[in-house]
């Protein structure tokens, strides 16, 4: 491997990292707000796929990327409000509701899709860093996702807002002490169900990223779980929005490993590689969790159960 | 078991099923025409029940890897990562031993429900040791699992001559499974059913499957009482990831002969359906199991007799698991105290007079 090749490599990593950390940066802080209000919705990877396919169809349908965006949005926060209002009736298991909504998200989208897997729709609009080099296959890598920096700038308000702003201090009550809520005359499922679709429309940013972005189309393998991954990295990150974005990266670089591999001539154990990001969710949650305690910041909600 | 258990779960597939209705509808079919379908695809023939028979057989082994591990408590949902893997080992073992019949045969299953078993025990493990959450862990292990099984039949197991389609050698004639009486369904229906029924038995008459339930029923209680949570919660993981990996390599023996990527069908995910509706319990996971082999039966019908995606069947299985849970909160409403304030509308009873 010559010093080219090894470069392409590294850019194509870091390139990578951004390029397939967007989802997970949307996914993951969309599941910080909910599970910060104590609830958690495992359904994140159905709304991944479902707002993946409405934000093609969006753009596809009315030639305008950013429609596709919003329309992105809304079917994550309709699908995830369905979670929420499942969720708030007596006797129903959260975690069940979250398998049957991922089901049926992936369902939704691959019936409603089917018409879209062959068009084009129209792309993001890409920010260039890597106009300094040469190489193409540089400047290819070094493409960034605009949404993404948008992610980060989110990032930034959700963490100012929990610690700062009425809202915020309403979510973490509902998530800490639902007695608290209550007894302040607040409604906790209405806050949850809030808290949860609010959770949804941010995800809906993440799938706009798959399909608006990379890869750019759609097909029924369009997500492999980055939902269910994007859910532990909350984990991970401590329920803090900042280290999300640490996390997203982290696992973004894992993730595209294997394809920057792939295009830099390496084709064994393509495979391999791509289950790279998993097996290091797995470490984490190992390191991170331990038997019969919570994780450290986790919302006092979580051990009520 | 109270009527509720059994009224609720099959008024919620009635609501899915109307509610599948209408959303054809949308996509401009009829929806009469669509149960129609639906109901011949699945039982219409013989044809028909060969190709629902065919499909519940794994249906029944993958639900029952989420069964038994709920009925200890846990929420194990990586089913489809130990039929892969099962299928994966059963196809490997054929290969590796020169083996062949009905030892060979009950020598590759073993193999396929002890990677399953293994697989699954791992989650199990992962949540007694380091406080893992099993359901993330369980699906984590499971795209783990697909990953390493595409690396390893594409690789160091493909068989040379399979060109266009990556696949392990083929399994030798001998160790095939047959169909019942030559037709398609094959003896892997037998064996489902067995091993719903053993665990219905095992859960309901044996120590062991009592201790079980004890520590999904109440873990302090269990621990109080001195059982060995941790081992049980271990065992009831391995017995569903052994029926799991069963359903691999009777999917391998039976209708593939080779393990390759045909393999990824989405049994697993399906059998958390199955699991769900017929609340872990391993007798009604028989039937539940038929009707939905009867719905992904019917799906290519559906197709192309109407025109809509394969992807319906997903939808109407999406709905019905959303709609069981929902019946969930009504499990616990009086029904008699309700109709009979219904009642209340109609003519007042007679006064009593003193």
């Amino acid at each position: 491997m010559n010093a080219d090749t090894l470069l392409a490599l590294v850019a194509g990593i870091l390139g990578g990292a951004l390029r397939v950390g967007g989802p997970f940066l949307f996914v993951s802080l969309g599941e910080c707000i909910t599970e910060k209000a104590g609830r958690i919705n495992l359904g994140l990877e159905g709304v991944l796929v479902l707002s993946a396919m409405a934000a093609f169809g969006g753009a596809y349908l009315s030639g305008s990327v950013w429609t596709g965006v919003v329309v992105a949005m809304l079917a994550g926060a309709a699908l995830a409000a369905l979670h929420g209002a499942l969720c708030s009736l007596p006797r129903v298991n959260d975690v069940a509701t979250g398998i049957a909504l991922m089901l049926l998200g992936m369902g939704l989208a691959f019936y409603l899709g089917k018409p879209l897997i062959q068009p084009q729709a129209p792309q993001l609009p890409a920010i260039e860093l890597g106009n300094w080099s040469s190489s193409p296959a540089v400047k290819a890598a070094l493409q960034i996702n605009p949404l993404v920096p948008l992610g980060v700038l989110l990032a930034a308000a959700l963490w100012w807002a929990f610690a700062n702003t009425r809202l915020g201090l309403l979510v973490r009550m509902a998530g800490d002490s639902a007695d608290a809520a209550r007894a302040l005359g607040y409604s906790v499922s209405a806050i949850r169900i809030a808290a949860t679709a609010a959770g949804g429309m941010v995800a809906g940013l993440g799938g706009a990223c798959l399909t608006l972005f990379y890869p750019g189309s759609w097909n029924e393998g369009i997500s492999s779980g980055q939902g269910l991954i994007a859910v532990a990295l909350v984990i991970f990150a401590r329920w803090s929005p900042l280290r999300c974005v640490g996390a997203a990266l982290l696992f973004g670089g894992a993730g595209a490993i294997g394809p920057a591999l792939q295009s830099a001539g390496i084709g064994w154990g393509y495979h391999l590689f791509n289950i790279v990001p998993y097996v290091l969710t797995l470490l984490i949650l190992v390191l991170s969790c331990r038997p019969g305690q919570l994780a450290k910041g986790a919302p006092g909600e979580f051990s009520a159960r | 078991m109270k009527q509720a258990d059994v009224l609720l779960p099959v008024a919620a597939i009635a609501a899915a099923l109307a509610l599948f209705g209408l959303f054809v509808s949308f996509a401009g079919a009829s929806p009469v025409e669509a149960w129609v379908i639906l109901f011949k695809g699945a039982f219409g023939d013989w044809f028909s029940w060969q190709n629902t028979l065919q499909r519940a057989a794994p249906l029944m082994l993958t639900a029952l890897c989420v069964a038994l591990p709920a009925r200890a408590g846990l929420t194990i949902i990586g089913g489809e990562g130990a039929l892969v893997l099962g299928g994966l080992a059963a196809a490997g073992l054929a290969h590796a031993l020169p083996l062949g019949g009905w030892s060979g045969s009950l020598l590759v299953c073993l193999a396929g429900a002890a990677a399953g078993a293994a697989w699954i025990a791992l989650a199990g493990w992962l949540r007694q040791w380091r406080g893992v959450n099993e359901t993330i862990s369980s699906l984590l292990l499971a795209y783990v699992a697909i990953g390493l099984f595409k690396h390893l039949v594409e690789g160091p197991l493909r068989d040379p001559s399979s060109l266009n389609k990556p696949s392990t050698h083929a399994l030798a004639d001998s160790l095939r499974i047959a169909g019942i009486a030559g037709s398609d369904v094959h003896w892997g229906l037998v064996l489902g059913v067995l091993a719903c029924v053993a665990s219905a038995l095992w859960l309901r008459w044996t120590p062991s499957g009592f201790s079980v339930r004890v520590v999904g029923g109440n873990l302090r209680a269990a621990q109080l009482v001195g059982l060995p949570a941790a081992r049980l919660v271990l065992l009831a993981c391995a017995l569903g990831g052994a029926a799991a990996g069963l359903a691999g390599a009777v999917e391998v023996s039976a209708v593939h002969t080779s393990a390759n990527a045909s393999l990824i069908a989405g049994y697993g995910y399906a059998g958390i359906l199955v699991a769900f509706i017929a609340r872990q319990q391993p007798l009604a996971i028989v039937p539940v199991a038929i009707l939905f082999g009867g719905f992904g039966a019917a799906g290519s019908l559906l197709q192309r007799r109407l025109g809509l995606p394969d992807a319906s069947v997903l939808v109407l299985q999406g709905i019905a698991f959303v709609l069981v849970l929902a019946s969930e909160a009504l499990r616990d409403v009086d029904w008699k105290a309700v109709f009979a304030r219904l009642r209340r509308f109609g003519p007042a009873p007679a006064p009593v007079t003193p």
